[in-house]
């Protein structure tokens, strides 16, 4: 982890949902999608794309770039930007291509 | 199968505006959005950041009042259904038959008009080094104060143009206040003697409302201690595994967030993946579909209000959505001819109005065209199949005309995002190679689905709706 992008301001926003972001617990405002918490967690790469394996996190945040395609409560290639947390959801970078199937190596080929 | 007068998709001003206009006409509307919540992008969580004193202004004011009044017309026997979380993902167009996936569940809805109110998108702006984590759109950093309250902690640049920019470095310096670290700079990218060319454009005393909108924020910008560069050429964003420094002719900055903005575009991917007809527009550099006064496309079936049929702001977008509305109940038989016209006669008052300004803030604000086209070869173009511009270039010498040919050559296009960040940019570094206007090498065809879906949420469709 390195240091956030991002901050959240609770006493604009309170921080009333608990997320885990590669495990780790993150607070986050009612309504805010998991690529929000990502940049809150400071995690330093929300995909590593399938092509080169090179780092992204969330561009356009609106649904348009796709670069914030993650594993969300365990289902891969969910645009983070366009979904809502709830309690308890887990959110994990994805790296290279999501598994063809449900138990294969993510990245392989399909 | 669920039946609507009128199903409207996007529940922004333009939306909102539509949906209203049209239950108060007897029609019987449903209205699908991504979002969970109104506002579109211009005032996304309105209702939840009614808290927010980094938000004040018209955000707050406006748009709240805006999503007050949409909710208010949603009461029973309303006339409204709201579908929020919804996408819209495909539309026969000889049935009149639309698609929408909600909450893992798809649903075939048939509509006797539809109305596309899809907003708009930011320009992406390819510069070298804009995949590098921590370079962002200006619009994702509002997003993400508008809906979660965030700030960009650290050492900050905003680069590009545009009036989001100076609104945006506002809300933002405001947010930072007591959290952020470091300064905050805006490096425009305008070009010299833009000003005067839009001076000449006119506009300025029908649209002064707007322009002194503008000034107020410029004014407060520099009060709260933005550092502003301008005439800013060739960015470059540098750094290993993140961004760590802006570079441009003459000059660097450290930042830990690189936000860019080369104004919005309409969201065309619906419209042109329903194959409606669409005009490149010179003086905003985008597509844009082909719009009657009322907003019909060339299909019977389909209408377009607000930015996506071209840039004009919240206010001209809710006057379209209104005058969208009205004519939807014209050609349904509810509304006779010229009760239609006088009817929409206030929204289109109130349009050009709103459009004023317009001219001044195309020419002020043209992007230069190396956004359009990127000078530098090695910079990538196409984010999902990390293509560069040198790639393009070499596709056009081999023989692609346009955008579509190139997704054979290269798979620009063929990614994640189906092209709605390389269009443009692959059609422009085109033309240029070939020695043709931007209208020439055309624009992508995206298919059905417009947004991915699952083989479960396609199997979830009712089984008496198929077939």
């Amino acid at each position: 982890m390195s240091a956030p992008l991002f901050t959240a301001r609770p006493e604009a926003r309170p921080a009333a949902v608990e997320v885990l972001v590669e495990g780790r617990p993150v607070a986050v405002p009612e309504g805010a999608s998991a690529a929000a918490a990502v940049l809150l967690a400071g995690t330093p790469a929300i995909r590593e794309t399938p092509v080169t394996g090179s780092p992204r996190l969330p561009y356009c945040m609106m649904g348009i770039c796709f670069d914030c395609l993650a594993r969300i409560d365990g289902v891969a290639n969910r645009q983070a930007c366009m979904v809502t947390v709830a309690p308890g959801m887990r959110i994990e970078p994805q790296r290279g291509a999501r598994a063809a199937r449900p138990g294969d190596r993510p990245g392989a080929a399909a | 199968m669920r039946a609507y007068d009128l199903a409207v998709a996007g529940a922004g001003p333009a939306g909102m505006a539509a949906a209203i206009e049209a239950a108060s006409l007897g029609l019987s509307v449903l209205v699908v959005d991504e979002q969970p919540a109104p506002g579109g992008q211009v005032f996304r969580s309105v209702e939840s950041a009614a808290g927010d004193p980094a938000l004040a202004g018209e955000f707050l004011d406006a748009g709240g009042a805006l999503a007050r009044g949409f909710r208010a017309a949603l009461g029973p026997g309303g006339g409204i259904d709201y579908s929020p979380r919804t996408t819209l993902w495909h539309v026969d167009l000889a049935a009149g038959v639309a698609s929408v996936l909600r909450e893992g569940v798809s649903e075939e809805i048939a509509v006797s008009r539809l109305l596309l109110a899809t907003g708009a998108q930011e320009r992406p702006v390819p510069i070298p080094g804009w995949t590098l984590p921590g370079v962002m759109g200006a619009g994702a950093a509002q997003i993400l104060l508008k809906t979660a309250g965030a700030v960009p902690r650290g050492p900050l640049v905003l680069a590009g143009q545009g009036p989001l920019t100076w609104l945006l470095a506002v809300q933002l310096l405001r947010a930072r206040e007591g959290v952020g670290e470091g300064p905050v700079t805006l490096l425009e990218t305008g070009g010299k003697g833009a000003l005067w060319d839009a001076v000449r454009a006119g506009g300025l005393w029908t649209g002064r409302r707007l322009l002194g909108k503008g000034v107020s924020l410029v004014r407060e910008a520099r009060r709260r201690g933005l550092r502003v560069v301008r005439g800013v050429r060739d960015l470059r964003a540098e750094g290993e595994g993140r961004v760590r420094r802006v570079r441009w002719a003459g000059g660097e900055a450290a930042c830990d967030t690189l936000l860019l903005h080369e104004g919005v575009v309409p969201s065309t991917h619906v419209s042109r993946a329903l194959g409606l007809e669409h005009r490149w527009d010179e003086a905003q550099r985008c597509w844009r579909p082909a719009l009657d006064a009322w907003g019909a496309t060339s299909h019977d079936l389909v209408a377009v209000a607000g930015d996506g049929g071209g840039i004009g702001g919240w206010e001209a977008a809710s006057a379209t959505g209104r005058i969208a509305a009205i004519d939807a109940a014209r050609r349904l038989g509810r509304l006779p001819e010229r009760e239609a016209a006088a009817r929409a006669a206030p929204h289109r008052a109130a349009l050009a109005a709103a459009l004023a300004l317009r001219p001044f803030l195309d020419r002020l604000y043209a992007p230069a065209p190396e956004v359009l086209a990127p000078r530098d070869d090695s910079t990538v173009v196409c984010r999902c199949e990390e293509l560069t511009a040198g790639q393009v270039r070499q596709a056009a010498r081999l023989g692609a005309t346009g955008p579509n040919q190139a997704k054979a050559y290269l798979r620009a296009g063929m990614g994640p995002c189906q092209g709605r960040m390389c269009g443009t940019t692959v059609a422009a570094l085109i033309a240029e190679t070939r020695g043709v206007p931007i209208a020439e090498a055309g624009a992508l065809r995206p298919r059905a689905p417009f947004k991915p879906l699952t083989v479960g949420e396609l199997a979830a469709l009712q089984p008496e709706e198929l077939g």
